[in-house]
């Protein structure tokens, strides 16, 4: 196999570099050890950036994010809910950054506007009657995994190739270049080269492993980022805390939820990245002083991103201090003639980063031609819709096929949406096609966590034969797993239950654990 | 309404949970010729599989499983003292379960197993379930699951999550050549859940037409799967006559709950309590207990009390967190009623393990209510909390009944030796 570009990391970086390359009509691949999203892409608020919340700390970034933002509600518009927002400070809060944030928001370019603490109250009834001070922004919510589906869907259609589940184990160098990449098929092992032009490195938290297997150094430190989901959307708009950005201060609406967060905790490894009980505890305390109701809401679940930063190698308390732009390596410094590492950054501003790495790219390949991104409206791709609250619902409704049963009932997901998914999506190994799914939908993502509809979807993929043999058990195993990771620091009231009750029925009645143990069979003695 | 004008019932043992140790409790009652009132929302019992486990899995780390449930609960009981099992023996164990599935034939569910050995039915994924005694209608998954012969899994258009070809091709690994054929439902109407289905089954008409359309597909088949939907009050009856059209022993694979198995139990259970002189509160709660000098005055109802009951004995059986007998906040585990102290880890942090399937299993499944040898709760002094306050079920400490697969065994077993300690104390 050859290709022109080696893009690696299937985040909304190398999706969006994929897209940026291939409307230039360079050929590349997109690989990931994973699937898309599977790094910071995914573990984040999917938060459209105004850009207010850096007019303190970085007014460079937040310029591009409003640059970025407008640029997104063009090319995009399906992927954002322009839920406008508001940040809001209530008593305690610090009164100089009150005072001094509307001065920094007009110097950046940023429309805030003045609120009196009623009005805000009146349009977003769950905040706090302890509020001191509020202003509205163009804050927005966005789908990542849309806006990253959206980004391969239009790259492919322009000649690139995506595969996931596919590990980049080493390179072959030649005289200071690298030849080829050596890849491995995550299920079955199977590793193969493909011979390359250039490699650019945008595996995120990842990029210093991903470079060291070339030679160059890469120093980044990570930033674990925990978020809540709960159950129901407590507010229509984003609503940030006006102060100095800190722990759980940001409450996204998204679909039918709202997402709070974050946290920051320096961790020594980006695989150990998961939430604990201790930030969950903290989240719920620190997000009540703002919206009261977060205290008593039910929660769906937890997730943990990883923020890599770079040249920060200091242990301190300054990571959020830390420009949250990107770094673009050139390796000729380090030796390697064409390999770039692509790192940090935000999701708001993406398309720049990609934009820049592009850049690079073609003078490196000595090809001309232009950017084309923030011209280009990028259109839905049909694989990329699913992950959107309520369009699974409303399809189902609307076309009334009594054969076109749900198999997600939390998400009112049905059999015909995940066809389409596993139709849309590319091939994917044994024991990963639930997970895969999941990505592109909002399976499992509902009360039930997954219990049911594992279940029911592993069943239909047998009856269309996507799956074979007993690869269904691992494939729940999998997809109830990745949904753990979420639910286990939320489990106390309703959902613990909810747990006890799936593993009644996943380990009590199919003895699950014991197959995962022993091997489907007869076992005992 | 005051309290004096309520409904009130003098009985001598109040049982409070409905679901298998509830119910257990009660007809094991009504067996000694007490007296008995039970409350409980039986909502939870239609989450049964309708399958009684005694025990099969020990230590729970190494997932090891056992043939012989009594050879497992010696294992069990040396090496954990605390469990409930660890207070029982053999013969107190089969009396239970022997006074269960008697009880449970005379309500027209007839069970089988063997004597002193785990049974294996089939499960919706394709896994094996060890068990300790069968539903009928499961009855012959045992033998083929130990002979494979050449079977035949059947589903149904629209039935959710049940699909024979999972099935077929899951138990493949050990029952090789398992045919699969998924047909219209009998009569052609929509019915996507096994209630319905199951009520229709219970029609002659119905099982000729489905005998009809399978018999092309029957052609060297021993025997025949299906979802358990044969049936819901006339379980014997669909399962000999369809059995009989079929000319092939037929089986059943219980279906994601809740279910027709849970439907069955709560049916039959809830018909022959009253007819048995029980008191029953179905869909009601015990809101309140006072302890009094000779006995409890229970206040029952749904939202406000609608009925008072004094008992000289309360059995509770009100499950652990999905039958909310206990009730875990984020700050820590309670049992809500008589607020009994609840042992459980020191910390949250300390309830669940990192991953789901983690073969050790979850240290808060292992919380629950201390109690003497004769299952009498504790306060944290180590004193019993009343003297005619019995608890059983899954609300004890020390057990993990869906990685043992004893949570049947436990209910049946405790409710057993409850119901026989206080009635030997008249």
């Amino acid at each position: 196999m050859r290709t022109t570009v080696l893009i690696i990391g299937g985040g909304v970086t190398g999706a969006g570099l994929a897209r940026d390359l291939a409307l230039r009509g360079v050929a590349c691949v997109l690989v990931d050890k994973q699937d898309v999203n599977a790094g910071a892409s995914g573990g984040n608020h999917g938060l459209l950036h105004s850009g207010a919340r850096y007019v303190g700390s970085d007014p460079m970034a937040a310029r591009e994010c409003r640059e970025e933002g407008d640029i997104l509600r063009r090319i995009a518009p399906h992927c954002i809910e322009d839920t406008g927002g508001l940040f809001v400070a209530v008593c305690g809060d610090g009164e100089s950054y009150i005072a001094d944030f509307p001065g920094l928001c007009a110097k950046s370019g940023i429309t805030a506007t003045s609120l009196d603490v009623k009005t805000a109250r009146d349009m977003e009834p769950a905040l706090s009657d302890r509020l001191i001070a509020a202003y509205a922004v163009a804050d927005a919510s966005v789908d990542p995994f849309k806006l990253s589906l959206d980004n391969i869907g239009q790259a492919t259609a322009h000649g690139a190739r995506f595969l996931p589940w596919t590990q980049v184990v080493g390179f072959r160098l030649d005289a200071g270049r690298i030849r080829a990449a050596i890849l491995r098929d995550a299920a079955t092992g199977r590793e193969y080269e493909l011979e390359v032009s250039l490699v650019v490195n945008a595996a995120g938290a990842w990029a210093g492993r991903v470079a060291a297997l070339a030679g160059p150094h890469v120093d980044l430190v990570f930033s674990k980022g925990t978020l809540l989901v709960t159950q129901s959307r407590i507010t229509d708009r984003v609503v940030n805390r006006l102060r100095p950005a800190t722990d759980a201060d940001i409450l996204v609406p998204g679909g039918t939820v709202s997402i709070l967060g974050t946290t920051s905790v320096r961790i020594p490894d980006p695989d150990d990245c998961r939430p604990t009980i201790a930030e969950v505890d903290q989240i719920i305390d620190e997000g009540a002083a703002m919206v009261p109701e977060l205290n008593s809401t039910r929660y769906i679940r937890a997730y943990s991103g990883v923020r890599p930063l770079f040249g920060k190698t200091s242990a301190g308390s300054g990571d959020r201090a830390v420009s949250r732009g990107f770094a673009l390596l050139d390796h000729a410094r380090d030796g390697v003639e064409n390999f770039l590492t692509i790192t940090g950054g935000k999701l708001t501003t993406y398309r720049l980063m990609a934009e820049k790495a592009a850049d690079l790219v073609c003078a490196k390949l000595g090809v001309d031609a232009p950017c084309l991104t923030a011209t280009t409206v990028m259109p839905p791709y049909a694989g990329g819709r699913w992950t959107e609250p309520g369009l699974a619902p409303r399809r189902w409704l609307k076309a009334t096929d009594p054969t076109d049963s749900i198999l997600c009932e939390c998400e009112m997901v049905s059999k015909s949406v995940v066809d389409d998914i596993v139709r849309t999506m590319p091939p994917q190994s044994p024991g990963y096609t639930l997970v895969s799914i999941g990505l592109r939908s909002r399976i499992g993502k509902g009360p039930c966590q997954g219990g049911f509809c594992s279940i029911r979807v592993t069943g239909h993929l047998y009856d269309t034969d996507v799956v074979q043999g007993d690869q269904g058990l691992a494939e729940i195993r999998r997809f109830l797993d990745e949904r753990w990771r979420g639910v286990h620091p939320i489990l106390f009231d309703f959902p613990l239950l909810q747990a006890e009750f799936q593993e009644a029925v996943h380990c009590g009645l199919f003895g699950l654990e014991l197959v995962l143990e022993n091997g489907n069979g007869k076992g005992g003695e | 309404m005051t309290v004096q004008s309520l409904p009130r019932h003098d009985v001598d043992l109040m049982v409070i949970g409905t679901g298998l140790a509830g119910m257990a409790a009660a007809a094991m009652a009504v067996r000694r010729g007490l007296s008995v009132a039970l409350a409980g929302t039986s909502g939870e019992s239609v989450y049964a599989s309708g399958l009684l486990d005694l025990l099969a899995v020990h230590p729970v780390k190494d997932g090891r499983l056992w043939d012989d449930p009594f050879a497992a609960l010696a294992a069990l009981a040396a090496d954990e003292p605390g469990h409930p099992y660890a207070r029982l023996d053999r013969p107190g164990i089969e009396a239970a379960f022997a006074a269960f599935t008697a009880f449970l034939g005379e309500i027209g569910l007839d069970y089988h197993g063997h004597d002193g050995k785990n049974a294996m039915v089939l499960t919706p994924v394709g896994t094996i379930k060890h068990t300790y005694r069968v539903p009928a209608g499961m009855w012959a998954a045992d033998a083929g699951i130990r002979t494979t012969p050449p079977a035949l899994i059947v589903d149904f258009y629209g039935l959710k999550g049940f699909s024979s070809a999972q099935i077929a091709q899951t138990a493949g690994v050990f029952w090789p050549g398992l045919a699969h054929v998924r047909l219209p439902f009998p009569g052609g109407r929509p019915a996507p859940y096994p209630e319905p289905m199951a009520l229709a089954l219970e029609s002659h008409k119905t099982r000729q037409e489905l005998a009809k359309a399978l018999s092309p597909h029957l052609r060297g088949r021993e025997m025949v799967g299906f979802p358990a939907v044969l049936g819901i009050y006339r379980t014997r009856e669909t399962l000999a006559a369809l059995s009989e059209l079929l000319g092939t022993p037929v089986f059943e694979i219980p279906t994601i709950p809740p279910a027709v198995t849970g439907l069955r139990l709560k049916a039959a259970f809830e018909e022959a309590m009253p007819e048995r002189g029980v008191v029953t509160f179905f869909q009601k709660l015990v809101l309140g207990v006072r302890a009094e000098a000779d006995g409890f005055a229970c206040d029952v109802g749904w939202s406000s009390a609608e009925a008072q009951v004094r008992a000289r004995g309360v059995i509770l059986a009100t499950g652990r967190f999905f039958g909310k007998g206990l009730v875990p906040h984020r700050k820590g585990v309670i049992e809500p009623l008589f607020g009994l102290p609840v042992v459980q880890p020191a910390a949250r942090s300390q309830w669940h393990r990192d991953r789901m399937f983690d073969p050790a299993g979850h240290p808060i499944n292992r919380a629950g209510l201390m109690t003497d040898d004769r299952f009498r709760p504790l306060w944290a002094d180590g004193q019993p909390a009343f003297d005619g306050l019995y608890a059983v079920g899954s609300i004890l400490a020390g057990h993990d009944w869906t990685r043992q697969k004893c949570g049947a065994g436990l209910a049946l077993a405790t409710a057993y030796a409850a119901v026989e300690d206080f009635a030997g104390r008249r």
